[in-house]
């Protein structure tokens, strides 16, 4: 089949790789018809994530057909469509039970490389470097799904693909993301990144009550996006958003910051200067300009929570902020799992319909060009959604 | 790393603001340590450990704990067949009954390495422990035993495994001591993690098909040195 592979920092290429295989009983085949190009996927691109491999097929969001199902796997057959949850869960161990998917102790076969990292290891991704497992990603005719019995969800015939695709990831981590905010009538949320992700988190905002979304970006057609969703927005190279926040409050600062940013943020010069000299010596691993600012700016006693992908270590993190002013961080990994059936519904019952986001659409055989066109942001890319 | 960026150096490139740029990255350079002493101190730690054994003694010695998410009597039920632990110890090619509490244990090396052993149960009380030690004149003298304690809040079984292998000296033994390759704690870690994936989803996960046999080589996959590369590829 052809497949996305990672060939190193900033080199992709599509090549022929053999056909995944079921391996497990409760694995499935799914044949994709349809697959998406993340933002985190920018920072496995960009050489920001460790443990990658020459080779390694990319892609975490994705949907298909099922063509092949493993002999424990009852609730799928041969010809059902479905949304693939990006994290990897096997139902049964204990945070699997809690609903913390993405925290499945059974599913990341190299668990031992990211408790070396982190303590100890999150669920295993799909495409996503071999401390998350080093499964094979779905920017490829086809993937192989463990726990198929758990993770897919079947999609009704009257919906297409533009439509549920999302529920992968981005729908469902925006969603959380906002749900993290614990929203009260009367809240104002700050969104920093108007992003795929960014774009998620404000529908998401709305749907759970946020009487304002304030959105943060540096690119005029991602923030009319925002706009267009109902958000205020702020452009952090025109104006200074603690001030600008600070004023758009009424002196509190918002209730809950959403950081849709992650890793490789940007910002005003000194502070990215600062954290791109620290990475560049491989003193930090991770840019946490759009955090510190959230942090900061969040009202006495709110929330900051954070969708964005962080992997390593931080410098200068405003950790007195966060104590002496009450502050709760939440975060994850999200649990796509358990949003997938309500999320549906939404899309169903017509609140939502998540292909707002799309921009270009792409042959897989495209896939490095996509890659380069999200990163630069060029031609107005906000989405890119690719078919075999 | 991305180099068309917003952050224009001619920008604000005034004396002033070069000098605070420069002792912002001096700073960052003294400042440097605190994340990478962590993580080196982390991944020498194994390492470490390995180099003393190996200047010390070859002995094995390896106490790990796994929560099960299944009630003792299932846990213990599965490790008293013993037959089945090689269904998750690597090291293990079978394991065979030869008796009421005997057992003859057959062992894979490197480079085709094999080795086997008798061992009797000295200890088996159900649902609670089990021990084993290998009978007198072993070539790989050893012992070991597991505990299974209801884990609290109806999280299943605490399961505490404790292993040792006596490595006495000469090439036989020698091979022994690699029966569990450069870094027996992490693989002792491995099978154990396996046992909790097969009792837990009834299958050992696996990446891919190419990596049956990485997954169960994990020292192997060391050449990932997240201190040196700082989080880079």
């Amino acid at each position: 089949m052809r497949a996305n592979c990672w060939m190193g920092t900033k080199k992709l290429e599509v090549h022929t790789v053999p056909d995944p295989q079921i391996l497990n009983p409760r694995d499935a085949i799914v044949r994709i018809t349809c697959t998406a190009i993340c933002g985190s996927d920018l920072h496995l691109y960009n050489g920001w994530i460790p443990t990658m491999r020459r080779g390694d097929v990319l892609g975490h969001e994705f949907m298909g057909e099922v063509v092949e199902v493993g002999s424990a796997v009852k609730n799928l057959r041969r010809g059902d469509r479905v949304v693939v949850p990006f994290p990897i869960a096997c139902g049964h161990c204990n945070l699997c039970e809690k609903e913390l998917y993405s925290l499945c102790e059974n599913s990341n076969p190299n668990a031992w490389m990211a408790e070396k990292l982190w303590g100890y290891s999150p669920s295993g991704l799909f495409g996503y470097s071999h401390m998350l497992g080093g499964y094979p990603g779905g920017q490829a005719e086809y993937v192989r799904v463990p726990f198929a019995d758990v993770g897919p969800i079947k999609v009704p015939d009257n919906l297409k693909d533009e439509q549920v695709l999302f529920l992968s990831d981005i729908f469902p981590t925006g969603y959380m993301a906002a749900e993290n905010c614990n929203i009260q009538p009367g809240d104002v949320i700050a969104v920093w990144g108007a992003g795929p992700v960014g774009q998620f988190a404000i529908k998401s905002a709305f749907l759970l009550g946020a009487e304002r979304v304030i959105a943060i970006d540096r690119f005029p057609y991602r923030l009319d996006f925002a706009r267009r969703s109902g958000a205020e927005v702020l452009n952090y190279e025109e104006v200074d958003i603690y001030e600008e926040l600070r004023e758009l409050t009424g002196g509190r600062g918002p209730d809950s910051c959403i950081d849709a940013v992650g890793m490789e943020a940007h910002g005003p010069a000194i502070q990215y200067a600062y954290d791109k000299v620290k990475t560049n010596l491989m003193l930090e691993t991770d840019r946490p300009i759009a955090v510190r600012q959230a942090i900061l700016s969040c009202r006495n006693g709110g929330t900051v929570s954070l969708a964005g992908v962080y992997g390593g270590f931080v410098d200068k993190f405003p950790l007195g902020a966060v104590v002496n002013r009450a502050l709760t961080i939440k975060s994850g990994q999200t649990h796509v799992h358990r949003y997938l059936r309500p999320l549906m519904q939404r899309i169903e019952k017509g609140d939502i319909d998540p292909s707002f986001v799309i921009t270009h659409r792409l042959k897989l055989s495209d896939a490095p060009e996509g890659y380069e066109m999200f990163l630069h942001k060029t031609d107005e890319c906000m989405k890119v959604v690719m078919t075999p | 790393m991305s180099k068309k960026k917003v952050w224009n150096p001619g920008r604000q490139d005034d004396s002033a603001e070069s000098r605070k740029r420069l002792l912002m990255a001096i700073g960052a350079v003294a400042g440097a340590a605190a994340a990478g002493i962590w993580a080196t101190q982390r991944f020498s730690r194994s390492e470490q450990a390995g180099w003393l054994r190996a200047r010390v003694s070859r002995d094995i010695h390896v106490r790990k704990t796994y929560t099960i998410n299944r009630q003792p009597d299932a846990v213990y039920g599965f490790w008293r067949k013993l037959e089945n632990l090689p269904q998750f110890m690597k090291h293990l090619e079978s394991v065979e009954l030869i008796g009421e509490r005997r057992s003859r244990w057959r062992a894979k090396g490197p480079a085709g390495f094999k080795v086997e052993w008798e061992a009797e149960l000295i200890d088996d009380r159900p649902n609670e422990r089990i021990a084993w030690r290998s009978l007198e004149g072993s070539t790989v003298p050893n012992r070991g035993s597991v505990r299974f304690d209801p884990a609290p809040g109806s999280r299943g079984t605490e399961l505490r495994v404790e292993l040792f292998y006596e490595v006495p000296g000469g090439r036989a033994a020698q091979l022994v001591g690699k029966l569990f390759g450069e870094e027996p704690e992490q693989q002792i870690d491995e099978d154990l993690r396996r046992l909790k994936q097969i009792l837990e989803t009834g299958e050992i996960s696996v990446a891919a098909a190419d990596r049956r046999r990485e997954a169960a080589q994990p020292a192997e996959s060391l050449q990932y040195d997240f201190a040196r590369t700082g989080g880079k590829a």
